[in-house]
C-alpha cells in the first residue's frame, strides 16, 4: 500500500470502546457465533468470543523469524498485536472435513452419502487485512475453479466479517509490499481502527457491506471529528512505515523465480529446512489436503476426511517408487515458487498476503523474503542454470 | 487412405496446440463422492493376472457423461481406498471424436479401465472378480487430441501399462481409418509376457492399417522382435515429421527420450501431447498434490502439449 493513496475512505463514524461488547451482542442477537483472538497461554489464537473480556486486553507481541512472545502493553488496547498462528481458515476449510460416507448396502453393494451439514451463521471479529486478503484467496481456490467446493461456499456465505486495521505489525509482517495491508481496502462487513490513547478508546468505524451497514445503524455510535479522521491516517502511515522493504517487486520476484530451478540457495535453505510442515499449517493460503479413508469397527460403514496436507511431506508427491519430490530442496522449491510465482498464473494473485507466519513459525527461523533475496543476490541477473546437476541433459 | 495438408504449417500448430481439450467436470460434492458401478466382467492381460482388465458399468444411470479418451476415473474400494485409472475403453463412442466435449453425450454401454496391480488399491482390485461392486467418480482431466490428429500422420508411443489410455484411441482410429494419415503404434515392454491387448494388436495390424512396432527390454527364445528401447523404433521413422502428430504414454524417462527421437525426426514440439502421471487424491484440483509448475495435472492434464510439460522432463523434482 502506498502512503500517498488512502486504502479507503475515512471513516465517518466512532465507537467507543465501551461500546465494543454491544457490538458483540448485536452479532449474538443476528444469531452468529461470535469468533475473534483470544489469549491460550502465551500465545493469541482464534476462538468463540463469549463476550468483550474474552479478547486479549492489554497484549502485545514480539515477532522474529522462530521466535514469538507475549507483552503487555499497557494502554490497554483490545488489538494491539500482530497475527499469532491461528488463521481463518480454519473455520471455512477445517483442518478435518468428512466428506462422505460409504455404507455396505446389500441390495446395491454400496451406497454414498454425501455430507455437509447447513453452515453455521459466524462473525469473525478482529480480522486483520493481510487475513481478508487471504480469505479471497481461498475463496478463489475454493469456489471460483470449475469445480467449486459447496461445503467451502456455504461457510463462506455465512459468514460476517469484521476488520480491525493493523496498527501493530510485527517485526516479521510485509503485507504493504504484498498489497494486502495495514489498512483494510474492501472484503469485510464492518471495519474498525482501534484509537487507543488512554484514557481516551474508541474505534473509528465503517460498513463495507449491506449487512455491515444494517449493523452500524444498529449500534451507538457518533460522528468522527477531524482529529479522529487524522488519526486514522496518521497510524496507516505509521505501520505502513514500520515495515521495511523486504521483497523485490512482483514481476521481479517472478521472473526471478521462475529461472531460479537449479539454483544452489535450495539446498542451502534445505540445511536448514525441517520439513516439519509448520509454515504450511499457519498459513493462512496453504490449501493442500490429503484424503484418509477409515472404515468403522464392523466394516459396515466407511467416510473419507479431508485433512490440511503440506507439500513439504514426502507423501505428498507420493507415486508407484516413491516420492516424486525426494529432496527437502525440491520441496522448499516447490512451496515458495508455488506462493510467489505459479500462483499467479493458477489464481491470479500471490499466494502469500505477507502476514510473516511461516517466518514466526519455523523452528528453524527460516524468512522467506530472506531466502528470495539471497536468490537474487546469487543470481547475477542471469537465468542460466548454476548446477549441472540439478537438471539432466536433454532435447 | 487419403491425407490432406494444413493450410499453414504455423497455424496447423496453433491448431494443435489449442487441441488438448477440457471437458466439463462434475462439480459440487459430486465430484468428491464414488457411486456405485458394477465390474460386469474381468479379462487377465497377462499370464499373472498383474494387469486386468475391468468393463464397468454404473448400478443406476444417472446421466455420467461420455468419458474421451486420455480421460481418467477414480475408482474407489470399500475402506480401502480410491487409485487414479485411465479410460482403456468407451464402448459408448461412437466415432464422432472429440468435436462435442463441452457437452459429452451420456454414458452408453459402461466404461472399461485396464489396471495393472501395483500398489494397495491395485493389489486389493486384482483381487476382485465380476459381479463386485466398486465406486467410482468421474471422469476427469484432458483428452487426447483425436480431432487435431485427422488428416495426419498419427504416432503413439506407449511404455507398459501405458499402452491403456491410449487405446480409446486406437478404436477411434479403427473406427474411421480414412480420416488418418499413417498410423504407427510404437510400444515397449519389459518382455514379451508383459505384452497387453495382444488379440487386439493383431487386429489392429492385420485390419486397420496401423503398422506396429514392438521393443522388449528382455527377449525369450520365442522373441523374434526387437529387443531394445521403444525410442529405437521412432528411429526407424517411416511417417512425415512435418505433418505428423504425436501421442506418449509412458514412464517419464521413456517420453523424454520418445521426445528427443521424434524432434529429431522432425515433428514439431507443439505436435507431440504427452500423458503425465502425479499423486492424485482429488481429482478436481483442489488438494494439490499433482501440481507440475502452475497446472494441476489432474485438472490441466493428464493430456499435455509437450511444450508446457518441457520444464518437467528437465528440472528434477519440479
Amino acid at each position: 500500500m502506498s502512503t500517498e493513496k488512502a486504502p479507503r475512505p475515512q471513516p465517518e463514524r466512532i465507537l467507543e470502546a465501551t461500546q465494543l461488547q454491544t457490538l458483540i451482542e448485536l452479532l449474538q442477537q443476528r444469531g452468529y457465533e461470535v469468533l475473534g483472538p483470544t489469549r491460550d497461554e502465551s500465545a493469541i489464537v482464534y476462538g468463540p468470543l463469549a463476550d468483550v473480556t474474552a479478547l486479549p486486553v492489554d497484549c502485545g507481541d514480539e515477532q522474529a523469524p522462530g521466535v514469538y512472545r507475549l507483552r503487555t502493553r499497557g494502554d490497554g488496547a483490545y488489538f494491539g498485536y500482530a497475527v499469532g498462528p491461528h488463521s481463518w481458515k480454519a473455520y471455512l476449510f477445517p483442518p478435518n472435513e468428512v466428506l462422505f460416507r460409504v455404507h455396505r448396502d446389500a441390495a446395491e453393494g454400496l451406497r454414498t452419502e454425501i455430507l455437509g451439514a447447513p453452515a453455521t451463521p459466524r462473525a469473525l471479529l478482529g480480522v486483520r487485512p493481510c487475513e481478508l486478503a487471504a480469505l479471497a484467496i481461498q475463496d478463489t481456490v475454493f469456489t471460483q475453479q470449475a469445480v467449486a467446493d459447496r461445503g467451502y461456499a456455504e461457510r463462506r456465505r455465512a459468514l460476517f466479517t469484521i476488520a480491525v486495521d493493523c496498527a501493530a505489525p510485527a517485526a516479521t509482517c510485509f503485507c504493504a509490499e504484498m498489497a494486502s495491508g495495514p489498512a483494510a481496502r474492501d472484503g469485510f462487513d464492518l471495519v474498525l481502527t482501534e484509537l487507543c490513547d488512554p484514557p481516551q478508546h474508541r474505534f473509528a468505524i465503517a460498513a463495507g457491506s449491506a449487512a455491515g451497514a444494517e449493523l452500524l445503524q444498529a449500534l451507538p455510535t457518533r460522528a468522527a471529528s477531524a482529529a479522529e479522521q487524522s488519526a486514522v491516517s496518521q497510524q496507516w502511515q505509521r505501520a505502513t512505515a514500520q515495515m521495511p522493504q523486504r521483497l523485490p517487486a512482483e514481476e521481479e520476484r517472478r521472473a526471478l523465480l521462475a529461472h531460479s530451478h537449479s539454483h544452489p540457495h535450495w539446498e542451502a535453505v534445505a540445511e536448514r529446512c525441517l520439513a516439519c510442515v509448520n509454515c504450511t499449517l499457519v498459513c493462512p493460503t496453504c490449501f493442500c489436503s490429503d484424503m484418509v479413508d477409515r472404515t468403522d469397527l464392523e466394516g459396515e460403514v466407511a467416510e473419507r476426511v479431508r485433512t490440511w496436507g503440506s507439500c513439504f511431506e514426502a507423501e505428498h508427491s507420493y507415486m508407484v517408487g516413491g516420492p516424486h519430490r525426494h529432496s527437502v530442496a525440491a520441496r522448499y522449491r516447490q512451496w515458495l515458487t508455488h506462493k510467489l510465482e505459479t500462483w499467479h498464473e493458477q489464481f491470479g494473485s500471490s499466494g502469500c498476503v505477507g502476514c510473516g507466519r511461516c517466518i514466526t513459525w519455523c523452528p528453524s527461523g527460516i524468512d522467506l523474503t530472506a531466502e528470495v533475496a539471497a536468490l537474487a543476490e546469487h543470481h547475477g541477473g542471469s537465468t542460466a542454470p548454476r548446477t549441472p546437476g540439478g537438471i539432466h541433459e536433454g532435447a | 487412405m487419403k491425407a490432406h495438408n494444413p493450410s499453414s504449417p504455423s497455424s496447423a500448430v496453433a491448431a494443435v496446440a489449442a487441441a488438448v481439450e477440457q471437458p466439463t467436470p462434475p462439480t459440487g460434492y459430486e465430484a468428491m463422492a464414488p457411486v456405485p458401478w458394477r465390474i460386469e466382467a474381468v479379462t487377465a492381460e497377462v499370464a499373472d493376472g498383474e494387469v486386468f482388465t475391468w468393463s464397468l458399468s454404473p448400478l443406476e444411470s444417472q446421466g455420467e457423461p461420455l468419458p474421451q479418451p486420455g480421460q481418467f476415473n477414480m475408482l474407489y474400494l470399500f475402506g480401502i481406498g480410491e487409485a487414479a485409472i485411465s479410460v482403456s475403453g468407451i464402448p459408448g463412442r461412437d466415432g464422432t471424436g472429440c468435436a462435442t466435449l463441452s457437452s459429452p453425450p451420456p454414458l452408453a454401454g459402461g466404461v472399461v479401465h485396464t489396471i495393472r496391480a501395483v500398489g494397495s488399491v491395485t493389489r486389493a482390485m486384482q483381487a476382485l472378480s465380476a459381479g463386485t461392486v466398486i465406486g467410482l467418480r468421474g471422469p476427469f482431466g484432458s483428452c487426447w487430441p483425436v480431432a487435431a490428429a485427422e488428416g495426419r500422420d498419427l504416432i503413439l508411443v506407449a511404455g507398459g501399462i501405458g499402452l491403456a489410455p491410449l487405446r480409446p484411441v486406437l478404436h477411434e482410429i479403427a473406427a474411421r481409418r480414412r480420416s488418418f494419415g499413417r498410423v504407427l503404434l510404437c510400444y515397449g515392454a519389459r518382455s514379451p509376457r508383459d505384452l497387453i491387448f495382444r488379440s487386439e494388436l493383431e487386429r489392429w495390424e492385420e485390419e486397420c492399417e496401423i503398422e506396429l512396432r514392438i521393443a522388449v527390454d528382455r527377449g525369450t527364445a520365442a522373441w523374434s522382435g526387437h529387443v531394445g528401447v521403444v525410442t529405437e523404433l521412432l528411429d526407424r521413422g517411416g511417417f512425415s515429421g512435418r505433418n505428423a502428430l504425436a501421442m506418449i504414454c509412458g514412464p517419464e524417462i521413456m517420453m523424454d527420450y520418445s521426445v528427443q527421437a521424434l524432434r529429431r525426426r522432425g515433428v514439431p514440439k507443439e505436435a507431440i501431447f504427452v500423458s503425465m502421471e502425479r499423486s492424485m487424491r482429488c481429482a478436481v484440483g483442489f488438494c494439490g498434490h499433482c501440481q507440475i509448475g502452475a497446472d494441476f495435472v489432474c485438472r490441466d492434464g493428464p493430456v499435455f502439449p509437450y511444450p508446457r510439460m518441457e520444464p518437467a522432463f528437465r528440472i528434477q523434482e519440479l
